[in-house]
């Protein structure tokens, strides 16, 4: 079906109105990128889910990071973005004068780090979903082969279907999943069979492209309309039905599930990824780092990151909480909803 | 709060140290116009009424500073580059670039080899930008080698000539001088340690601009595009024009290579820094011919149309598949110390 037969299709829409979520982050960005709410009918909305892992990090997981980054010997890397997620002490990039932070760009740095300098300790900011997990778990695995013992890791690490799993459970207006591209490569596709059927809901898989975007929109209003609740790959060519199943036996090697706490959602069980005990030597202490710090009364963080609001309905949006004085992290990051809102919607 | 790399990007957090900080104290109305360079008055009698010893004159002035790392990169250097970048600040106010000042900030452990050939570079590109270095300062201070270059430019601009950000009309046509990302992606790549071939664009517009004039051009508004993007600066004009701008998100031209590179990192090339490209705005009937000037010049060889101005306020894209949305300046980090 061409792209213009789909949009004159969704932007004609008249059925009964319809909430869709698009879990991932790199969606919100992509369907802001290419106007994707200008394309179809306003009877079909689209609204934000939990999928930023920065986004759901509770403020202990940041002063955990920061102590770190302050102690004499210690060197912490982190990718970019958690950089500015306020803690009770103010953000790592507030903390630079006194706290070691730099900027990875993949955590094998940190191998080539540790070896240059045995007496220092290298530690990770580990953030993240399945999508970055194996990374971890391939790293750690090479520094232990290695005998690279100067490396630790501040796990944040979560799985996404623990959260979508809640949202069904405890907000049950959502009509279909708009399902994240990048986790979905790894986890696959078959992992949503379940919940599709039993929440009655379609759990459809996209890629990042406007074109992936919009026709994920139209086979969930497609199966809607035909009364069908079904998981749906529309991302072939980077999504395998079953996954990878070498991703998935790397990270079960490394690591185990655990219950994790997700800002605005509070604590799922089984929804953490925590090091095993045969890795337990690289870990930082990132067991029960869940304490969340007291957010402003107006501030609705937790309502945004499930869809409950829209990010432009949080009184603190643009009014004492921008990108460049964020309150929530969904503010700080470049994937978090009200960062993409703000930037494009303000 | 203390000062993070933010408040270096050219995007918002840079425009808000501007205005609490130094517009707060400095204010006055040759400043406060916020152009990439500022067009002084001088000769003539200051209260307008009979010229004393010399005519009066405009000539434009701009400075800034260049702490880019790494010191040599693909396509220039910071010797290069500070040229340029001055020269360029010059340009897009209608001067005619004339002199330049520098003033060097080295650490301690910088090869001497090293300085010698930014400085061949820095005399190098001086000459071809018409441009005569007339003073300049040495410091030394502790560190690691690095090296950092401040150059103040002065520029005349001749009669007839009025071009500002304020200048963009409803009706008028956006044009932009080449491909843009590319001394982004090339910095980016040096720090990254990947091999590509992309090549930063560093380069003085003086043929660009030249030809846009000799062709007889009413050119509205010029602005190189550095850091905070394309993106930034069409908000910036929207706003000193007050004006509505729309761009087609197809007519933007960006290079495969950094397209490529751009999508892997997750970065939007309307927001990545040049440092050898311009906008220019002109009257709508002006709009084809400027585009054939434009890509008659070595540096311009690339240019597009790529979009126009209307009524109302704002910066909006049209995208690919005919979705309007509003864009807005560069917010957080951008690259740090990319010129």
């Amino acid at each position: 079906m061409e792209v213009r037969e789909i949009i004159d299709y969704l932007k004609s829409y008249d059925g009964k109105p319809l909430k869709l979520m698009e879990v991932c982050g790199t969606h919100t960005a992509a369907i802001f990128k290419n106007g994707i709410r200008d394309l179809i009918s306003p009877k079909i909305k689209l609204i934000s889910g939990p999928g930023c892992p920065v986004c759901v990090t509770p403020t202990a997981y940041i002063d955990a990071c920061t102590a770190f980054a302050k102690t004499e010997g210690h060197e912490l890397l982190t990718f970019g973005d958690m950089m500015k997620v306020p803690g009770t002490g103010g953000s790592l990039s507030e903390n630079k004068t006194s706290a070691n932070v730099s900027i990875m760009y993949s955590p094998f740095e940190a191998i080539e780090k540790a070896k240059a300098d045995p007496d220092k300790v290298i530690g990770i900011a580990a953030v993240g979903f399945e999508t970055t997990v194996p990374a971890y778990a391939l790293m750690l695995r090479e520094a232990r082969k290695q005998g690279v013992t100067n490396i630790r890791l501040i796990t944040a690490l979560k799985t996404v279907l623990p959260a979508l799993e809640w949202i069904c459970e405890n907000q049950n207006d959502v009509d279909g999943f708009i399902c994240p591209g990048h986790v979905s490569v790894i986890t696959g596709v078959h992992v949503y069979d379940e919940m599709a059927a039993k929440y009655g809901k379609p759990f459809v898989v996209a890629g990042f492209e406007a074109e992936h975007i919009l026709g994920c929109i139209y086979r969930i209003v497609r199966q809607i309309e035909a009364g069908e609740s079904l998981s749906e790959n529309l991302y072939r060519n980077a999504v395998r039905d079953d996954g990878n199943a070498k991703a998935l036996a790397v990270m079960n090697e490394v690591f185990e599930t655990g219950p994790a706490v997700w800002r605005g959602l509070g604590e799922i069980p089984d929804s953490g990824l925590y090091l095993k005990d045969e890795y337990a030597q690289y870990d930082a202490g990132s067991r029960g780092l869940s304490e969340d710090m007291e957010l402003p009364a107006a501030c609705r963080c937790g309502d945004v990151i499930v869809g409950r609001i829209n990010p432009d309905q949080c009184p603190m949006f643009g009014n004492g909480c921008s990108p460049i004085h964020p309150y929530g992290p969904c503010m700080v990051s470049a994937e978090g909803s009200c960062g993409i809102w703000y930037r494009n919607v303000h | 709060m203390k000062i993070t790399m933010a408040h270096g990007s050219g995007g918002q957090s840079s425009a808000q140290l501007m205005s609490d900080i130094f517009g707060k104290y400095f204010n006055n109305e040759i400043l406060g116009r916020m152009e990439d360079a500022a067009v002084l008055h001088v000769g003539g009698s200051p209260d307008g009424e009979t010229a004393a010893s010399c005519a009066p004159a405009r000539i434009a002035c701009s400075t800034d500073s260049f702490v880019v790392t790494p010191l040599e990169f693909r396509g220039g250097d910071i010797g290069k580059l500070c040229v340029c970048g001055t020269v360029n600040d010059l340009l897009m106010m209608g001067a005619v670039p004339k002199y330049l000042t520098c003033g060097f900030i080295l650490e301690e452990g910088l090869e001497v080899d090293l300085l010698d050939r930014l400085v061949a570079s820095m005399a190098k590109q001086a000459r071809e930008a018409g441009v005569m270095i007339v003073a300049g300062d040495t410091k030394v201070v502790e560190g690691n080698g690095g090296l950092y270059i401040n150059t103040t430019g002065i520029g005349e601009i001749p009669a007839g000539r009025d071009v500002s950000s304020a200048n963009g009309r409803p009706g008028d046509v956006i044009l932009v001088s080449g491909n843009l990302g590319d001394h982004h992606a090339c910095i980016l790549s040096h720090r990254m340690e990947i091999s590509n071939d992309i090549t930063s664009d560093c380069a003085a517009l003086n043929d660009v601009v030249d030809a846009l004039f000799a062709a007889g051009l009413h050119v509205h508004t010029m602005r190189d595009v550095t850091r905070g993007g394309l993106g930034t600066v069409i908000n910036e004009i929207a706003g000193s024009s007050g004006v509505k701008i729309e761009l087609e998100e197809e007519a933007i031209p960006v290079h495969a290579d950094v397209r490529g590179f751009a999508d892997i990192l997750g970065l939007d090339p309307l927001y990545m820094g040049n440092e050898g490209k311009m906008i220019a705005v002109v009257p709508a009937e002006e709009a084809e011919h400027a585009l054939e000037v434009m890509r008659s010049t070595e540096h311009g060889k690339d240019a597009a149309i790529i979009g126009q101005i209307m009524e109302g306020s704002g910066a909006f894209l049209r995208t690919r598949l005919g979705a309007t949305r509003r864009f807005d300046v560069l917010y957080g980090e951008g690259l740090p110390r990319i010129c």
